[in-house]
């Protein structure tokens, strides 16, 4: 049961052939059996699933359902949850139950979705692997000694280990394209303004956008349609129309124009990955698509420019946690300066302090024109990159990291070196742009993912190119070994 | 640029973080890593580039000058740390 799309859940559901209890049970059972050994799951929410579980299979029966009723899924721990722990993976909300619901909850309550739980991700959204979890790393189900990237590692890896069939995340510089790289998924960030930041715990205000996980490009369809709206509570919400995404997967590849930046396949990208990429291109042009190549040439300057630009925002967004209306206090603060520096001190993990160090460095009197407008200036650079490459291509096609899943403290000494991994995404974060990535081969048994971008509101083209190569590919229909333990296989009762 | 570690005590300050002495060698180092990264926008020309803040220059929308919330102080208060009848409680700031 852990195995089926979203489409097939749905259908089972009509059918009456399980009901949402069964399903939702199924995957709970899955969560607490296996879930110990991922660590996927910051909090679990059986009664409440079980719940909504049963609201919606009176809703079934009434034929009152639409395509997510009665489905289960995960929420990134990211996102405010009426009456739940919601702690961005970070000690500073640690027992912070969230007094309203998130734009994106409200949807899929709407929508009738079961929330399973809350999963595990980097502190306040900042990392690449999840290591930096207050709540303990997640392991990557295709090799338990691996990260499952970040920062998004909890959605990513119980997708992957099928401990839920959808999950949402969010992404600022690559946490929702990575992760699925790295877990053999398939994940896509909206564009920019696409869907609602109302009670989605603010990292980088001007890139933070949040986004589907899934088995699949038609899965991934489905949640972002009910993700998806425009909200007046989010000034940076854009009001476009909402399209049937579901309506064009099918549409053939017929002369599409797929763009291929030489910047992204320089030296310093491994060649195994490289070969894995091209051999998925070769696929698209097999599917009536016309591959062009095309340069983005200020890309090269998008790492450096985030480091100067998220940091800063995130150095703003973060300074309302100062103990006083929610969040860690520390005990006995001497006065009001000292319970700010204390319950900071120990509320945030190492590389959330750096991150702050650095916003406030590049905004401070002096250095503010140096860095933090210089960055903005090349922004814009990077922006008309792309405004200049879509006047000759429907679509961007590469590798969405420069490597498969790696081990555990291999790139926590230097930090440079961790935000490395995010080259090839965070571009697209700086342009406000479209970007899925989706499973495209697998080198010694591990995932390699294939990044598509496409232009603004652009999704349906992205996620129809992405379904197209999943009809004829199956590299997403994989699942890691520890995806096909049962309860008998973990000891527990059959 | 790198960093001594007298701008990383004023820079801790700014941020309303403490920076312990035994942690304070290992910050300068890595945030000097990163600033070096950063560094490398310096090379870039970018005369007369306006800068950027929004992916689509969008720009504030505004709503009508009329109260649309409701009063949910207790929800709203039942996160924080100390209260008293509607105000949060905090070591005392004037002498």
């Amino acid at each position: 049961m852990h195995n089926l799309s979203v489409a097939q859940i749905s259908q089972g559901l009509s059918k009456g052939e399980f009901s949402s209890v069964e399903i939702t049970q199924h995957f709970l059972d899955r969560i607490h059996q296996l879930d110990s050994s991922i660590n996927a799951y910051i909090t679990k929410l059986d009664e409440s699933a079980l719940a909504a579980a049963q609201q919606a299979d009176k809703q079934i029966a009434a034929g009152q359902a639409n395509p997510l009723t009665g489905i289960p899924f995960a929420h990134k721990d990211i996102f405010c949850a009426q009456g739940v722990k919601t702690t961005c993976g970070s000690r500073m909300l640690e027992n912070f139950i969230s007094p309203y619901d998130a734009t994106v909850v409200a949807n899929l309550k709407q929508a009738g979705t079961i929330c399973l739980g809350k999963t595990n991700m980097d502190e306040f959204a900042m990392g690449s692997s999840t290591e930096t979890s207050y709540f303990g790393k997640t392991m990557n189900p295709w090799d338990l000694e691996t990260v499952p990237g970040g920062s998004s590692g909890g959605s990513a890896a119980a997708v992957a280990a099928r401990l839920a069939p959808i999950a949402t995340a969010t992404d600022t510089g690559g946490s929702i394209r990575q992760p699925a790289s790295l877990c053999g998924i398939t994940g896509l960030k909206p564009t920019y303004g696409r869907v609602s930041r109302w009670g989605m715990i603010a990292f980088a205000s001007s890139m933070d956008q949040a986004g589907p996980m899934g088995k699949s490009a038609e899965d991934c369809a489905l949640l972002l349609q009910a993700m998806a709206s425009f909200d007046s509570k989010d000034s940076t919400s854009i009001d476009h129309l909402v399209p049937d995404y579901s309506a064009n997967l099918n549409a053939p590849l017929e002369g599409l124009r797929v763009g291929v930046p030489k910047e992204f396949f320089e030296q310093g990208l491994d060649p195994q990955i490289a070969a894995q990429v091209h051999n998925a291109l070769a696929e698209y042009e097999k599917l009536g698509a016309t591959l062009i190549d095309i340069e983005l040439p200020n890309s090269k300057l998008a790492v450096p420019t985030y480091y100067v630009l998220a940091p800063a925002e995130a150095s703003a967004n973060l300074s309302r946690f100062d103990g006083v209306r929610y969040g860690h206090r520390c005990e006995n603060p001497s006065d009001l300066m000292d319970m700010y520096c204390r319950s900071r001190e120990e509320g945030f993990g190492e590389e959330v302090k750096r991150r702050i160090m650095i916003g406030t460095y590049v905004l401070s009197a002096g250095y503010y024109d140096a860095y933090f407008r210089k960055a903005q200036q090349v922004r814009r650079l990077i922006k008309n990159d792309f405004d200049r490459a879509f006047e000759k291509v429907d679509i961007i096609a590469g590798p969405t990291c420069p490597s498969t899943a790696f081990k555990f403290g291999a790139k926590t000494d230097n930090p440079v070196e961790m935000y490395l991994e995010d080259i090839y995404t965070i571009s697209v974060n700086l342009a406000g742009l479209p970007g899925m990535s989706l499973p495209c081969g697998q080198i010694d048994g591990m995932p390699v993912g294939l990044q598509l971008i496409g232009k603004h509101f652009d999704e349906s083209l992205i996620l129809n190119a992405a379904y197209m190569f999943q009809q004829a590919t199956d590299w997403h229909t994989l699942a890691p070994a520890f995806a096909d333990n049962t309860s008998e296989a973990n000891g527990g009762a059959s | 640029m790198s960093l001594e570690r007298t701008d990383i005590e004023k820079l801790a300050l700014l941020a309303r973080i403490n920076i312990s002495d035994s942690e304070s060698q290992q910050v300068t180092e890595r945030i000097g890593a990163v600033l070096n990264l950063v560094d490398q926008l310096q090379a870039q020309d970018t005369e007369g580039v306006e800068p950027m803040a929004h992916p689509m220059d969008a720009t504030q929308i505004l709503r009508a000058d009329e109260v649309t919330e409701s009063n949910d102080r207790e929800n709203l208060m039942s996160n924080a740390p100390a209260t008293e009848e509607g105000l949060f409680l905090v070591p005392k700031v004037i002498e």
